[in-house]
């Protein structure tokens, strides 16, 4: 478990302190996959460096299974350091080191593991990766993608507990990304590893993660389940977050609403109720014409779900929100 | 032919070519093993002190980059003049190939420790970074990441500073430091004998190609990149 008590972090520039993150308080819990969404410069790139201590904190506690890492010595860090895997952007990896070489870097450092150990740890590594067909190959004879996957054998190497992703998609295209995702996903299922994964891209948040804190300017601005907050965004920033992973140009959707007729509903069916046949028969039921304005479907995690947006004429209204209300959808009205 | 070459290089003692040059070749060697072991630690250290860099010191970075910057910006020929006094308290004498050691080792040094401070900066930081991430300690991150990924760069500046030193060994003739640079100067230019010019010149202008072409395949081997 991860517990942010007040921590905040601020830098000198010129004299003057520059907040990067104001005092935030949270908890991410033991075996799951948290995201963390922002713009550039809002300050999440900042926050997961606090977790392993790349970047000092200014303020408040950092507990991590109940111990204060911000109080830990040069040798306890290191000690620490261990624990915790990190991928990044740009991979990170050692142009002079083949694949396996890299992936054992982090036991070499350590210094406790013996060269059998090394090496069985590592096949079996590359192996989870599969990558074991490019053991003696160089970082630079490989693609994006699988230089991504080197870096996650990397930082699994150790066996931590706490696996730190810095935006480790936004460098790779749409099915790399897809295929890198999925063995995150894979790997905190196995492995009950913690992943704490920052990005600017709400989709990668919606396909893997469990909680998602949204950022903005230094300051968490909404926090919640990712089904809670992907469906139903509280925050201006969080809106344009899931707006923008929807390719939704948000004029455009506000002139479809003006011509509409009658009353706009948004309806959002989450899990099985995705598939239930539900508007054909409220419209039989009820007598309402409805047509759909908009709509998506797709799956959070790994459950699926849909959100339309409708206009309802005709027949009776009342009877036909009774029967949405009493079928597991939540409707919203927009107009 | 023989009464060709005999016209053309009747000076040129073959015998006290062979020995210069192996002169010149212990010169540049031992004062470029020299400018190496004392010239990484500090290029080394230069990197290390410098802003936002893992031992940032900028009291500790502002000296040694002034000695540096003195002992590189003294043009060589004075460097010998003020070096002797040193090199005969060091050596003994100041004279032939030991007495041109130090003066060598006095410029390659700092000139190499520029090039390893340079070549370490290209380092990608993410890597620096990321070893860290790894819980390694400074000497690990010196010895494990930034050298070995620095290789190349560091290779190439030993090969620029090589070459340099032939050119300085050369120059260290004129305060009787032996080897080619002697030769030219004493024979070549004192008793006008042009062709022990030309043939010095020559053999100087072949030793430096060869160093480069090494040093260029060295650094092509050593990339990874």
């Amino acid at each position: 478990m991860i517990v942010f008590d007040q921590v905040e972090k601020s830098y000198q520039v010129a004299g003057r302190a520059i907040p990067a993150l104001h005092p935030t308080s949270m908890t991410i819990e033991t075996g799951e996959v948290f995201g963390i969404v922002g713009h550039s410069g809002a300050g999440k790139s900042t926050l997961v460096r606090l977790i392993n201590k790349l970047e000092p904190s200014t303020g408040g506690r950092i507990l991590i299974d109940d111990e204060d890492i911000t109080r830990y010595s040069a040798a306890e860090l290191r000690a620490f350091r261990r624990k915790v895997g990190m991928i990044f952007q740009h991979f990170n990896l050692l142009s002079s080191k083949t694949v396996a070489d890299n992936i054992a870097f982090p036991m070499k450092l350590a210094g406790i593991y013996s060269k059998a150990e090394i090496r069985s740890r590592v096949d079996e590594l590359l192996a989870r990766v599969s990558l074991s067909d490019h053991a003696n190959k160089y970082p630079s004879q490989l693609s994006g993608g699988q230089k991504q996957r080197v870096g996650i054998a990397r930082a699994l190497a150790c066996r931590p507990t706490i696996l730190l992703c810095d935006e480790a998609t936004s460098a790779l295209d749409p099915q790399t990304t897809q295929s890198v995702l999925k063995l995150l996903a894979d790997i905190n299922k196995e492995l009950g590893l913690t992943i704490v994964l920052i990005t600017h891209e709400m989709d990668v948040v919606r396909r893997v993660c469990d909680r998602v804190a949204v950022m903005d300017a230094g300051r968490v601005v909404e926090m919640g389940p990712v089904s809670e907050v992907f469906l139903h965004p509280q925050h201006p920033t969080t809106r344009d977050f899931v707006f923008e992973s929807e390719n939704v140009d948000r004029d455009e959707l506000q002139e479809d609403l003006q011509k509409a007729e009658g009353r706009i509903l948004r309806l959002t069916f989450k899990g099985e109720s995705t598939y239930k046949p539900l508007l054909g028969s409220v419209a039989r039921e009820s007598g309402v014409d409805f047509s759909i304005l908009s709509g998506r479907i797709d799956h959070i995690k790994d459950t699926p779900y849909g959100q339309l947006t409708l206009s309802l004429v005709g027949g009776d209204l009342e009877v036909a929100m009774k029967a949405l209300e009493a079928a597991e959808v939540h409707v919203e009205v927009v107009r | 032919m023989e009464a060709l070459m005999e016209s053309l290089m009747g000076n040129v003692d073959w015998a006290e070519i062979g020995w210069a040059s192996w002169d010149t070749l212990v010169m540049v060697g031992m004062s470029l093993l020299f400018s190496v072991l004392i010239g990484l630690p500090i290029g080394v250290l230069l990197f290390l002190t410098g802003k936002r860099q893992l031992l940032e010191q900028p009291v500790a970075y502002a000296i040694l980059s002034f000695i540096v910057n003195v002992l590189r910006s003294v043009p060589f020929i004075i460097l010998l003049i003020v070096m002797i006094p040193f090199t005969v308290m060091l050596i003994g004498t100041s004279l032939g190939v030991a007495g041109a050691i130090p003066p060598l080792v006095a410029g390659g040094a700092p000139f190499f420790a520029r090039l390893v401070e340079t070549s370490l900066r290209e380092v990608d930081r993410g890597i620096i970074e990321a070893t860290q991430a790894m819980g390694a300690n400074v000497r690990q991150i010196i010895f494990g990441a930034l050298l070995p990924e620095a290789l190349p760069g560091i290779i190439a500046g030993i090969t620029v500073t090589a070459i340099t030193l032939v050119s300085y060994a050369a120059m260290s003739g004129v305060i009787g430091g032996g080897g080619l640079g002697d030769l030219a100067i004493r024979f070549g230019y004192q008793r006008f004998q042009t062709d022990v010019m030309v043939i010095t010149v020559a053999l100087l202008v072949i030793f430096v190609q060869v160093l480069q072409m090494a040093g260029d395949r060295l650094v092509l081997y050593f990339s990874r990149k």
